[in-house]
């Protein structure tokens, strides 16, 4: 039996899960789809808050405050990217100021530190390219920017690292209790028993928790579109810059993402499909018309791709942690929606530790905390680069020329623990094919690779794994030579600890 | 008389042929041609339309597939017959350039040859 | 730091066409460096005929005409380096490239020649909204993977945008056994070579949808089927014409943008109208010594003219290069400027220096819309030196203009050159 399932390998589960690797725990996370962050963790503004927003004596101020805290040093440890690029919220009328104002006093009561109001002038020299009506801006010097995906699979790496076992196309149906234990059954009829499980189900959260409670909750997605623009832009805005809420709905945001690129967006729609990301026309349409007053002349012709994430929203009103009353031993980490990717890290060290508190669990003695690393070529300087060609040839393959990504580096994010399987996955990996050419130069590449490390027949390769098939079969007469029998499924990453049923 | 518009092929100006046919659809006149073969190119389209196939065919235990192409063009109306026939080879490297893949393509007098060598070096 | 006369980026047309080029007028130390396995670039890929009926007076494929320079640069001896990515150019001509037989290499070259061809628009680009499945690619994407890797995109396919590409694609596919059901179009006219639109359209009764676009794309996890609606005149889609297409993969020829990020990275002043660098009439860019021709400087719709262009490149590198103060010899006289007159974009080149001019001037631009039975008139300073009648020009066909060096000499203190169609 294992001693904690998680289910989602979003970046609360993948939290969770590296926390509790910190314990002398059996932990087990279940994941529906075929990799990390394939949820809303991969479909967000990847902004880390400083916590002005959210209601004071909330679990999202106080999770989200002290993740922006954490957030730092977990990212060093990990190795990935985190800048703290401060935030502005930006006012274009006197009716607005007034709410700097009070967004600057909920902030402070969240304990968000150095909270200050620029006025025109003060906006102006923080952000020259800001829109020509600015009248005021809230300062928040502690937000900042990562990669929710990188941070992610990170996050994983090292849970696996210490001994986490990973279960990928392994989505559970349903949660029951079987004498003191929890029993969790997969959709593909495994069945898995623990003494505690972590829901961090994502938009599915209300389901777990509504079959081992009373206590009912409702997650609705809210679906939020963006738009990516080119690099090329670099430096138009230098800060996350917020729009202040008005009657006509929150404004987007623009901000700088550690990639170099700008992402604009969100929108906020509820819809009823929790499968729903698909981009809309007015969605897309109405970023365009909102991020004008932000940035006056923004370039639609700068926009290499759109993307559609779904919020979890919960009808509380606030994140849904611990455990209910009714269902001990099942811990909450549900209704997770802004600022749940700032939330996360204070998320998972709580939550592991309410876990091992429950099972009487120690801390371990040994725990690695960072992840296997493979440098990437396109942070290297030039005498770094010729040692890494020395040492790897591959390293001198350029796969992906838009964001200089070498073959080595692709081959390691296809090798390591927690390692790609689909062409997104390698691309979450690695930022190969998220440049401008969007994949069109070095997918084919990207494919062959697959192929090869995976002994995959190119039929076999898929974008994100279920129906996602990239190619379809080729003639008869022209089989491509295959490397090796196919591929079974990639559900399973063994860990030793991992024992079923 | 009847008159039939259509765009010669014979090489990227695509130059607009007016055809004049005879009620036996005979080609009498072609205007527009920029050049003589535009008139050849009119009545050959006229009367029996032919097409260039290219195509390509796969190499016994090589991966990438081999570029091929008819030698002359071949009647439009076999043109997916050729293609089916080009399909059922698979020759064994090495391939140079010019070399026949399928001699006398179903039956309409064209070889189809290779048009790239399986042993390339930059 | 290796020191080379004459260092060319980029091993397809117009790459090989001025290694050759350069080779012939004498440049003893050159060096052409290109990222993929083989030489042809992307010719490589296009197993269709259509090339060299200008310049071999014969049609053959691409790769056929591709191995015609690809033999001369052998035969010439021209060193060449595949499998090799250049990083980065500097305004000093330093040249920085990494591949994994070399290692990283820098070089410094006395004149540097620009071949890297261009990249295909994305539907991230055209913000085409709906799902983000497996099954959509530009065509040269799809066209990569049918022709060099042997494998299918897709069985059942829509394509949008009807330049040549997406002509050529949509043979290509039903020749290796996939349906098309549409090529769609969101101007009033094909951009590509009209003989493709029937060769490749017409010949197998895909219908050619112009004056509409595809206003979403559907499925999950892989394409379904795309909504396809006619536009109006401002290429806007009109509610109520909607139209459900079931494929299973949409491809996309909406575009070719020349690669300039080396350009950039270089220096190069760019041009907004051709994205390619602004030259003269010897190809040279603003910084002396940086030549550029092919895809990179405005995209083609003839390989033939890129070999032109990319000769002229290469033979004018070759002249930079041995110049004594590398300087072009009567850089000292100020240029005259060319502009776009009514109905014309992107003339190449931007600039002429008349007062010693090698050959006649030889310009290309693309019509801004269809005419029929115009006039292609060039004028200098308002007087004209060349009228030629067409019976159409299209935006799918780039034209070229000659001055007659006479002309050129007539008027050498000229300031501004203009091309424009007349009716």
């Amino acid at each position: 039996m294992t001693d904690v399932i998680v289910i989602g390998a979003g970046v609360v589960g993948c939290a969770v899960a590296r926390e509790l690797a910190r314990f002398e725990l059996r932990v087990a996370v279940l994941e529906k789809s075929c990799d990390v962050a394939e949820g809303a963790t991969k479909s967000n503004s990847a902004i880390v808050h400083a916590g002005f927003d959210a209601k004071p004596g909330s679990h999202k101020a106080r999770f989200n405050v002290a993740g922006n805290a954490l957030f730092e040093p977990l990212c060093r440890e990990l190795g990935v990217p985190f800048q703290r690029n401060a935030s502005l919220v930006v006012a274009f009328c006197p009716e607005e100021v007034s709410t700097l104002e009070e967004l600057k006093a909920r902030g402070e009561t969240n304990g968000v530190p150095g909270l200050r109001i620029a006025g025109r002038d003060g906006a102006r020299a923080l952000e020259p390219n800001i829109g020509r009506e600015v009248c005021a801006a809230l300062v928040a010097p502690t937000g900042g920017i990562c990669c929710p995906y990188e941070l992610t699979f990170r996050l994983a790496e090292s849970a696996a690292a210490n001994g986490v076992a990973f279960c990928f196309s392994c989505g559970a149906r349903s949660v029951s209790r079987r004498g003191d234990a929890w029993l969790v059954e997969a959709e593909d009829g495994r069945t898995f028993e623990a003494r505690a499980v972590v829901n961090a189900a994502g938009l599915y959260a209300d389901v777990f928790n509504n079959q081992v409670s009373a206590e009912k909750l409702t997650v609705r997605p809210r679906r939020g579109e963006y738009l990516m623009i080119d690099k090329r832009y670099a430096g138009t805005f230098r800060q996350t810059v917020f729009q202040v809420p008005t009657a006509m709905g929150k404004g987007v945001l623009v901000s700088p993402t550690v990639d170099g690129t700008l992402i604009v967006g969100p929108t906020a729609e509820e819809i009823g499909d929790k499968t729903d990301t698909r981009t809309t026309t007015a969605g897309l349409a109405k970023i365009r018309l909102s991020v004008e007053r932000v940035w006056n002349g923004f370039p639609s012709s700068g926009v290499i791709a759109t993307f559609a994430g779904l919020r979890a929203h919960g009808d509380r009103g606030d994140f849904v942690l611990g455990e209910p009353a009714d269902a001990p031993g099942f811990f909450n980490a549900a209704a997770i929606e802004s600022p749940g990717l700032t939330a996360a890290p204070a998320l998972g060290v709580w939550l592991a530790e309410q876990v091992a508190d429950k099972l009487g669990a120690a801390r371990r003695k040994e725990f690695s905390g960072g992840s296997s690393h493979w440098p990437q070529f396109r942070s290297m300087n030039a005498a770094e680069r010729s040692a890494a060609i020395a040492r790897d040839p591959a390293y001198g393959r350029i796969v992906c020329r838009c964001e200089s990504v070498s073959e080595a580096e692709i081959r390691a994010a296809i090798r390591c623990r927690i390692g790609a399987r689909t062409l997104d996955g390698v691309k979450r990996r690695t930022r190969a094919g998220m440049g401008r050419c969007q994949g069109g130069f070095c997918a084919p590449r990207i494919v062959e690779i697959l192929c090869e490390e995976l002994g995959m027949a190119p039929e076999q390769v898929t974008k994100f794994g279920g129906g996602s098939w990239l190619l379809a079969p080729t003639h008869d007469a022209r089989q491509a030579t295959r490397v090796g029998p196919p591929a079974g499924s990639e559900s399973l990453v063994a860990s030793p600890s991992l024992s079923h049923d | 008389m009847s008159e039939r518009a259509i765009t010669c092929i014979g090489c990227p100006m695509g130059c607009r042929l007016a055809v004049r046919l005879t009620a036996g659809n005979e080609v009498d006149a072609v205007d527009g041609a920029g050049c003589g073969r535009g008139a050849v190119y009119a009545r050959q389209e006229c009367v029996c339309p032919t097409r260039m196939v290219t195509t390509l065919v796969h190499v016994a235990g090589r991966r990438a597939p081999l570029s091929v192409k008819t030698t002359r063009p071949v009647p439009k109306e076999r043109v997916f017959d050729c293609l089916k026939a080009i399909h059922q080879s698979e020759p064994a490297a090495p391939v140079r350039i010019g070399d026949v893949i399928v001699k006398d393509v179903c039956g309409t007098g064209v070889d189809v040859v290779a048009t790239m060598s399986t042993e390339e070096n930059g | 730091m290796t020191d080379l006369d004459v260092l060319i980026i980029g091993g397809g047309p117009a790459g090989l066409a001025a290694a050759v080029a350069a080779r012939k007028a004498g440049c003893e130390n050159l060096l052409l460096l290109e990222r993929d396995e083989a030489l042809g670039g992307i010719l490589q890929q296009c197993i269709h005929t259509g090339f060299g009926l200008h310049v071999f007076k014969e049609e053959l494929t691409g790769p056929e005409y591709a191995r015609r320079f690809i033999d001369q640069v052998h035969a010439l001896r021209i060193p060449v380096q595949c499998g090799t990515m250049v990083l980065e150019v500097t305004r000093e001509r330093e040249v920085t490239a990494v591949s994994p037989a070399h290692g990283l290499q820098q070089f410094r070259a006395r004149a540097i020649v620009l071949a890297m061809g261009c990249r295909e628009r994305t539907r991230g680009a055209l913000m085409i909204p709906g799902g983000r499945p497996a099954g959509v690619y530009t065509a040269g994407t799809a066209q990569r993977f049918v022709n060099m890797e042997g494998w299918m995109p897709g069985r059942r396919v829509v394509i949008l945008g009807s330049g040549d590409i997406g002509l050529i694609m949509a043979r290509r596919m039903t020749f290796e056994g996939a349906k098309v059901l549409a090529c769609v179009e969101l101007m009033p006219f094909s951009s590509g070579l009209t003989r493709n639109v029937v060769q490749c359209l017409d010949d197998y009764g895909i219908p050619l949808m112009l004056s509409h676009t595809v206003t979403e794309i559907h499925g999950r996890e892989r394409v379904e089927g795309v909504t396809v609606a006619e536009v109006d005149a401002k290429r806007q889609p009109l509610p109520g014409t909607e139209q459900r297409f079931d494929c299973d993969t949409l491809l996309l020829s909406v575009g070719l943008i020349p690669e300039n990020e080396l350009s950039k990275s270089a220096g190069v002043e760019l041009s907004p109208v051709t994205s390619g660098p602004v030259v003269d009439d010897a190809l040279q860019t603003s910084v002396p010594g940086i030549f550029a021709c092919g895809n990179v400087l405005h995209v083609h719709d003839l390989v033939d003219n890129v070999s032109e262009e990319a000769a002229l490149a290469g033979r004018d590198a070759a002249e930079f290069a041995r110049a004594v103060n590398a300087q072009r010899p009567d850089s000292g006289a100020e240029a005259m400027r060319v502009r776009d007159g009514a109905g014309v974009r992107g003339v190449v080149p931007q600039a002429v220096h008349a007062a010693k001019p090698a050959c006649d001037l030889a310009l290309t631009f693309r019509p801004a819309a269809v005419y029929r039975d115009a006039s292609v008139v060039v004028r200098i300073d308002g007087a004209e030196v060349s009228r030629r009648k067409h019976r159409i020009l299209t935006p799918g066909e780039m034209v070229k203009v000659s001055v007659p060096k006479a002309e050129l000499l007539r008027h050498v203190r000229g300031k501004e050159l203009t091309v424009e169609v007349a009716p």
